[in-house]
């Protein structure tokens, strides 16, 4: 075919020569008007459009923004040489303040007064100011939550993939199959489900030195086994499909199909998983503090506060409600985003 | 039958030997080592020290330290290195506590959630699906050691009676109707609290298998063939949603002692998990050991004989 009769514009239906379609002046009354045009909605808007109707996760949702909002404002407000919500100050003469009450004027200095003037959410049994203390808390409640799940994610992702993956390959050693990869996996997912999971966490943070970047990274060792399931199971459906074929077929190297066409298509799962991961990751840390094994004190955490709490739980009621009923929003925030989630990346809900 | 028996069983014990490997491994490789606990103490001599080891056989190689281990964990043997009693033996006293503790909570679980969990998929979208949907969101999200602090709060404010421990100090010896009814007010509690993550887990599930099933064919056709709503939903429905039950009650077992720890280390409850607990703040070896590998066989009990129970329940398996 020359450029000439390229230029003709294509055949039709009926085999004559039609005019050459111009995109630009494509009438939406003409029939090819739906084959040319990109599709209305981008899958981002379609699943936002799906998510906008359920209430309770758009309520989880809006929740966890400002929970976000306030940890960065935590950040801002209580870090720096001289913060504008001290979470250290002492001030003895202030201990045990309910909530909304003002400081002593007299016998507190000047300069250690609260910022807005009054003791926001109380004072602790040093006088510290709880509110400044919370929203110091925040970011590290937070963090532990996602460096933990992040850390499971990877590991989950990466034994789950290779499980789907390269399963059916054995491992040999010298010229003797011992089992296959997959073989192997499967086991290893029976002995971490077999211990204890608290317990565990529990037993390994005791033992360590106490560091928050411990913390995190017990809880994520300790929770890759979901996620790999889900990547797993996932990928041993795909990898029998048709456009798997087609890549291996144009001659896709392995890590391209595995990165670019299997994960892509099994993220759904370990997205929603890693959402309700972070809720249990953060009750988990809090269940540590509050056991005496969670982050070490110059850190303040809502665990933290809660389990400093507990001594004066009839004196300073406060100091166990505030943290507790924190927690309490942000992980059902969590959950029902996540629970939100999983119904709309589940193509059977949509309409 | 007998091959599945056999195979399962042959596997579950594989799975058990790396647990215990694992476990070993953990305790004995972490910084800090048991006879380290006060290096300081003048009356503690190099001598003290040498004996003590040689005791708990830690100045043995470490595959010899596992070998002993596990030899003298199943003659009986084990002693424990904070009061040198024999670990079986402690561990069978606080066994029947925490077991006590986890009927009486389980059975909660179930009679509640079932009910709750098949009422909200048949009023499905309703306001009572819509609440107990909300409300057991809310009680997974919940801390449970923040709603034990608040019922305590409630509880001793109100009602002004002691709550912790397994029965009122001062009061032993009371007689016969007494002593019982003391120790289930204790019980009521925590395992109340016990339950409630459950209750909030199991009801959501059961409502998802219940609209699973109503949504099958062989439902329409029975209320096509004009049944009665009941009849439909008892009879056909939920015999056939209960089937994925039958395996929990297998993974129930290992929630003994991992569930508890810290209910029981609030109340005072002298069961398995604070026994953990306060075997990790001893650093008492043995205990944490043996406890970490009674879980895990209670843990593949549980899969192998809920795997079993599938197999009769379901005729459409077969092994």
């Amino acid at each position: 075919m020359t450029n000439e009769e390229r230029g003709q514009g294509f055949k039709g239906a009926r085999g004559q020569v039609e005019k050459p379609l111009n995109l630009q002046t494509l009438e939406p009354s003409n029939p090819l008007f739906e084959d040319f045009m990109p599709p209305e909605r981008t899958p981002f808007q379609d699943f936002w459009m799906v998510f906008k109707g359920n209430g309770m996760a758009m309520a989880g949702l809006i929740i966890l923004l400002i929970f976000f909002a306030l940890a960065i404002m935590g950040i801002i407000t209580t870090s720096g040489e001289k913060p504008i919500l001290d979470p250290h100050t002492v001030r003895l003469p202030d201990k045990l303040k309910p909530p909304l009450s003002k400081p002593t004027i007299d016998s507190v200095p000047k300069e250690n007064l609260p910022y807005l003037g009054i003791y926001l959410l109380g004072t602790d049994e040093l006088g510290r100011d709880t509110f400044a203390r919370m929203l110091q808390g925040a970011i590290v409640s937070l963090s532990v939550g996602f460096v933990a799940v992040g850390i499971s994610i990877i590991l989950g992702v990466l034994i789950g993939g290779i499980a789907g993956f390269y399963g059916e390959n054995m491992i040999k050693i010298g010229k003797y199959n011992i089992m296959t990869i997959d073989t192997m996996i499967v086991a290893l997912i029976d002995i971490q489900l077999s211990f204890p999971t608290f317990f565990l966490i529990l037993t390994v943070v005791a033992l360590l030195p106490p560091s928050i970047w411990n913390i995190m990274a017990i809880i994520g060792i300790t929770g890759w086994v979901g996620p790999a399931r889900f990547v797993r199971a996932d990928i041993l459906s795909l990898r029998e499909q048709e456009f798997i074929l087609a890549a291996k077929s144009i001659g896709a190297p392995d890590f391209r199909i595995i990165l670019l066409h299997l994960l892509p298509n099994s993220i759904a799962p370990v997205l929603v998983s890693a959402t309700i991961g972070i809720a249990t990751a953060i009750l988990t840390e809090s269940a540590l503090s509050f056991l005496g094994f969670g982050v070490p004190p110059p850190n303040a955490t809502w665990g933290n506060i809660l389990s400093d709490g507990k001594k004066y739980i009839f004196d300073a009621p406060w100091l166990t409600y505030i943290p507790g009923i924190t927690i309490l929003f942000t992980v059902l925030a969590f959950n029902l985003f996540g629970e939100g989630l999983r119904d709309t990346l589940n193509p059977k809900l949509r309409t | 039958m007998l091959v599945f028996t056999v195979k399962s069983l042959y596997k579950k014990f594989i799975t058990l030997f790396f647990v215990s490997v694992i476990s070993f491994l953990i305790i004995h490789l972490a910084p800090g080592e048991p006879s380290q606990i006060n290096p300081l103490n003048p009356r503690f001599t190099k001598d003290d020290l040498e004996r003590y080891r040689a005791a708990f056989d830690l100045d043995k190689p470490l595959h010899t330290q596992y070998l002993l281990f596990f030899k003298k964990l199943f003659t009986g043997n084990l002693k424990s290195f904070k009061d040198n009693q024999p670990v079986m033996g402690k561990i069978t006293e606080r066994f029947y506590n925490s077991l006590l503790l986890f009927f009486v909570g389980t059975i909660l679980t179930w009679c509640l959630a079932f009910p709750v969990g098949i009422h909200a998929a048949i009023k499905r979208g309703f306001t009572f699906d819509r609440w107990t949907t909300f409300l057991s969101y809310a009680l997974i999200s919940l801390p449970g050691f923040f709603l034990a602090y608040v019922m305590i709060i409630f509880v001793v404010e109100v009602f002004n009676v002691p709550v912790l421990g397994m029965r009122t100090f001062g009061r032993e010896g009371i007689g016969f109707p007494f002593t019982p009814m003391d120790k289930l007010w204790h019980l009521v509690l925590p395992s109340i609290l016990e339950a409630t993550a459950g209750i909030a887990i199991l009801s959501r599930y059961v409502r998802s298998q219940m609209l699973e099933v109503i949504g099958q064919d062989y439902i329409r056709t029975a209320k096509a063939k004009g049944l009665t709503d009941d009849e439909v939903n008892y009879n056909h429905a939920l015999k056939n949603a209960l089937l994925p039950f039958v395996t929990m009650f297998g993974m129930l077992l290992p929630g003994l002692i991992g569930g508890s720890v810290i209910i029981e280390s609030i109340f005072a409850w002298p069961g398995m998990g604070r026994m953990g607990y306060e075997a990790i703040l001893a650093r008492d070896f043995p205990i944490i050991i043996t406890l970490n590998f009674f879980s895990a066989v209670l843990v593949l009990a549980g899969t192998f004989v809920s795997d079993l129970l599938y197999m009769f329940v379901d005729p459409r398996i077969k092994l």
